[in-house]
């Protein structure tokens, strides 16, 4: 019963279940051509969850990533404007959002604030810098060689090479969290920082790395939603974050800490992805899809307290303390 | 003794999962008398008050009010049936008034059913006119030492006509004048006719405050008696229930090089110029009140908390400030005073939280070793006579003396030289803390430096070489083995001239 309840069983049925509803339901969607854009379409999203899943299993968010990736494509759209090469705009506009990780990091760690909060303020610092950066304009005319980078497949295969991309990162990231000392050092800090603390582990270290690696990613993923729909916005990926949040969140990770896996997450990512790719093919309204992120977003939370409920409670667990 | 008594446990019995805090309990409060109770820290004390102050229900047995039976839902009810309880660090509201803290929720009304000031500082007033001492009604609890504050939490049991006052370690942070006080205060309340039970580590204030006491221990009743014909002894035989030797099996090592030195350390409002050194094959325990800044010198040597001027050095080589990192790789290790928050990750399994001080050595290339990770755990697993199911277990099952050792396990096999263990026994059994005695006594065998907070008397006494007692931040006593007494340290603790 308790196995069968398992959260990465329940989402890996639920992805077969939604694949094969879309099968039927609609003769486009599991053909290579429609799958190849679905996950192509999914491909900002997936990249940031990698990044995301590290942050939330040591308890901390980043609700700052669509605004580093809108700022990061405005930056090349401005750049590119500028007359500068495309190889030179590309490790600027990563290290910006290195630098956009650093700021978040900072005021976590160096000022103790909390995560929500410093990243709900940049979230809207950065969004308004990147209209600073280039305005209500959109930067198009980008060299098509640039821009089949991120829509074409990589030879031989139906996999567009964003996604071969996020398959690399989420290979490293994978082991990164399952195998390594860091790994453990994120569980361990997600779930009881200060035992992290007192057994040696560098908590502040750990934590600004990650909102440098998430600024870093986001930033990049910036660059690749630019290319893919060759135009730079300021308000290029909008709202990401809450579908890279219910992600996630779905994957299974615990919103407290702690707790996950990247299996899981990228079960999420799919799901959410396939859903929207549904939507869409269904000619559902982006109001519509909206609605079933956010509804997506609270089920994922909701869900595994429920199943904790229907658990038979332990014996002699935890809940005792050291009275008498 | 005329009467049934004031309040009475008739054979009480209270299991926690496991553990039985209470068998067979009983204990009779009578109208007028002063009564101890004494017994080890885990002997069940805690158990016992929570129970006649309506916390815990008895699984078995019943809770006597003037000869009835009674069934205390919750402490709201015992209050209301005139039982309280005074805690050793009260918890009154810093920001309100003396008597509006006293009045609280049953403050006095003008005929305007507004709230009559005047009435209520008069009534505040008389109610320490009672108790024979002098606390400004009108003074706001911030500021108020912790003596005055349980002046006021007297006061406020008195007000709701409290005929039964339970002191739960009411001394452990007073100093003598204070103490002094407060027994002229329990005096007063006798004469009036309270029934007072007074909880104390101090066998002295047993002796000079009691009529009768009543030991436990392991939770089983041992004996009620009149103090008269007892001596200390007796009494710490009746607690421990063997000689104190066999507990503290603090075997004579030769003491050898200085392994922790630390030089004049200040943190500015915790704790001021400390200075001392733990020799390799020593034990040496830091012993004090609650407060006294002990466990703040811990965290500070370990890295946890930033000093302000002075020097901690391990094995001769200076330990930079504020990284507890820094502090691992050079040879220490804590034992803190909070298992579940500071100790283990309690969602973590045995083997995560003993790998946690190893993340470096247990690497093979760039990732962990499994096998590693669980070699480590299973050795120091046997190594402790750990009481476990398997190994990828959550903490989180343990008991509170397998979690310490738990704790100890992930600290031993970083193979520190400096070993400090806060309150290394707090809260577990008789069984395993004898297990922790016994270990600590090998550790320093092996010529590991141990320093110990404790603040358990008997404990400090059988187990350390010496004894170092802070009072206010300060080391105000060096006392080595021969000289330690109860006496010797409880007086260099509460600031008495030693």
């Amino acid at each position: 019963m308790a196995r069968v309840l398992r959260w990465d069983v329940i989402i890996g049925l639920l992805l077969v279940a939604v694949f094969a509803g879309g099968a039927l339901g609609s003769p486009s969607f599991a053909t290579a051509g429609n799958l190849s854009f679905a996950l192509g379409d999914l491909g900002e999203i997936a990249l940031i969850a990698l990044a995301m899943t590290m942050l939330v299993v040591a308890a901390e968010v980043d609700l700052s990533v669509a605004s580093v990736l809108g700022l990061s494509s405005a930056l090349v759209g401005a750049l590119w404007d500028g007359g500068m090469a495309i190889e030179t705009i590309i490790p600027l506009v990563v290290l910006t959002g290195a630098l956009c990780g650093l700021v978040n990091g900072l005021l976590v760690t160096r000022l103790g604030l909390p995560s929500l909060a410093v990243t709900i303020g940049t979230l809207a610092l950065y969004r308004g810098l990147a209209y600073v950066v280039l305005g209500d304009k959109a930067v198009a005319r980008f060299p098509p060689q640039y821009t089949a980078l991120a829509v074409d497949d990589v030879p031989g295969t139906f996999v567009p090479y964003p996604v071969a991309l996020f398959v690399l990162l989420a290979v490293v990231v994978a082991v990164v969290l399952h195998a390594t000392g860091f790994g453990r050092a994120l569980f361990a800090i997600g779930a009881q920082e200060q035992a992290a603390f007192f057994s040696g582990i560098r908590v502040k270290r750990i934590k600004l790395l990650l909102f440098v690696f998430s600024g870093t990613v986001a930033a990049f993923a910036g660059v690749v939603f630019t290319l893919r729909y060759g135009s730079a916005r300021a308000d290029n990926g909008l709202g990401i974050e809450l579908a890279v949040i219910a992600a996630v969140l779905l994957g299974g990770v615990d919103f407290d800490g702690g707790k996950g896996t990247l299996g899981g997450v990228i079960a999420g990512v799919l799901l959410i992805g396939l859903l929207r790719n549904l939507l869409m093919l269904n000619d559902v309204s982006t109001e519509i899809q909206s609605i079933v992120t956010g509804l997506l977003l609270i089920v994922s939370v909701l869900t595994p307290r429920l199943i904790s409920l229907l658990r038979p409670v332990r014996t002699g667990t935890s809940a005792l303390k050291g009275t008498p | 003794m005329s009467g049934p008594p004031a309040l009475a446990l008739a054979n009480v019995s209270k299991s926690f999962g496991a553990v039985r805090a209470l068998r067979e309990v009983s204990l009779e409060l009578f109208a007028g008398e002063a009564h101890a109770l004494a017994g080890e820290n885990g002997a069940g004390k805690s158990t016992l008050v929570k129970t006649l102050a309506g916390v815990h229900r008895p699984d078995s047995g019943q809770v006597l009010l003037n000869g009835e039976p009674v069934v205390f839902h919750n402490p709201a009810d015992a209050q209301r049936a005139g039982v309280a309880v005074i805690y050793q660090e009260p918890t009154l509201f810093p920001d309100l008034s003396v008597a509006e803290n006293i009045f609280m929720g049953r403050q006095p009304r003008t005929s305007l059913r507004r709230i009559d000031r005047r009435a209520m500082r008069a009534r505040s007033a008389e109610l320490f006119a009672r108790l024979g001492v002098t606390v400004d009604p009108e003074q706001p609890a911030r500021g108020l030492s912790i003596a005055d504050q349980q002046l006021v939490e007297i006061a406020k049991a008195i007000s709701r006509d409290a005929r039964v006052l339970i002191m739960d370690e009411p001394t452990a942070a007073l100093s003598g004048n204070e103490v002094a006080r407060l027994f002229s205060v329990v005096e007063a309340l006798r004469g009036q006719g309270c029934a007072v039970l007074f909880i104390s580590h101090r066998l002295d204030e047993i002796f000079s405050l009691c009529q009768r006491v009543t030991t436990l221990r392991d939770g089983a009743w041992i004996a009620s008696e009149p103090v008269g014909g007892l001596t200390h002894d007796d009494l710490i035989r009746r607690m421990v229930g063997r000689e104190l030797g066999a507990l503290y099996p603090k075997q004579d090592t030769e003491a050898g090089e200085v392994a922790l030195r630390v030089e004049r350390l200040t943190r500015e409002g915790v704790f001021t110029d400390v200075s001392f050194e733990v020799r390799r094959g020593e034990i040496v325990a830091l012993a004090g009140l609650v407060g006294a800044g002990r466990s703040e010198v811990a965290r500070a040597v370990f890295g946890i908390d930033r000093w302000d001027a002075g020097a901690v050095h391990v094995d001769g080589r200076p330990l930079p400030a504020a990284s507890p990192t820094a502090a691992m790789a050079a040879g220490l290790a804590l034992v803190p005073e909070d298992r579940r928050q500071q100790g283990l990750v309690m969602e973590l399994s045995i083997e995560r939280n003993i790998g946690l001080t190893g993340l470096r050595s247990l690497r093979r290339g760039l990732t962990i070793s499994r096998a590693a990770e669980r070699d480590r755990a299973r050795d120091w697993a046997v190594r402790l006579r750990l009481k476990f199911a398997g190994l990828g277990d959550g903490v989180g099952v343990l008991s509170g003396g397998n979690q310490q050792k738990v704790v100890l396990a992930k600290w031993l096999a970083t193979g520190p030289s400096v070993l400090i263990v806060d309150e290394p026994t707090r809260g577990i059994d008789v069984g395993t803390k004898a297990e922790v005695h016994r270990l600590l006594s090998e550790l320093a065998g092996q010529g590991i430096a141990v320093l110990m907070i404790s603040s358990d008397l008997p404990e400090v006494l059988g187990m350390a070489d010496r004894v170092l007692v802070m009072h206010e931040g300060r080391i105000t006593a060096e006392i080595p083995r021969a000289e330690a007494t109860e006496e010797s340290v409880m007086s260099a603790a509460t600031g008495r001239a030693a």
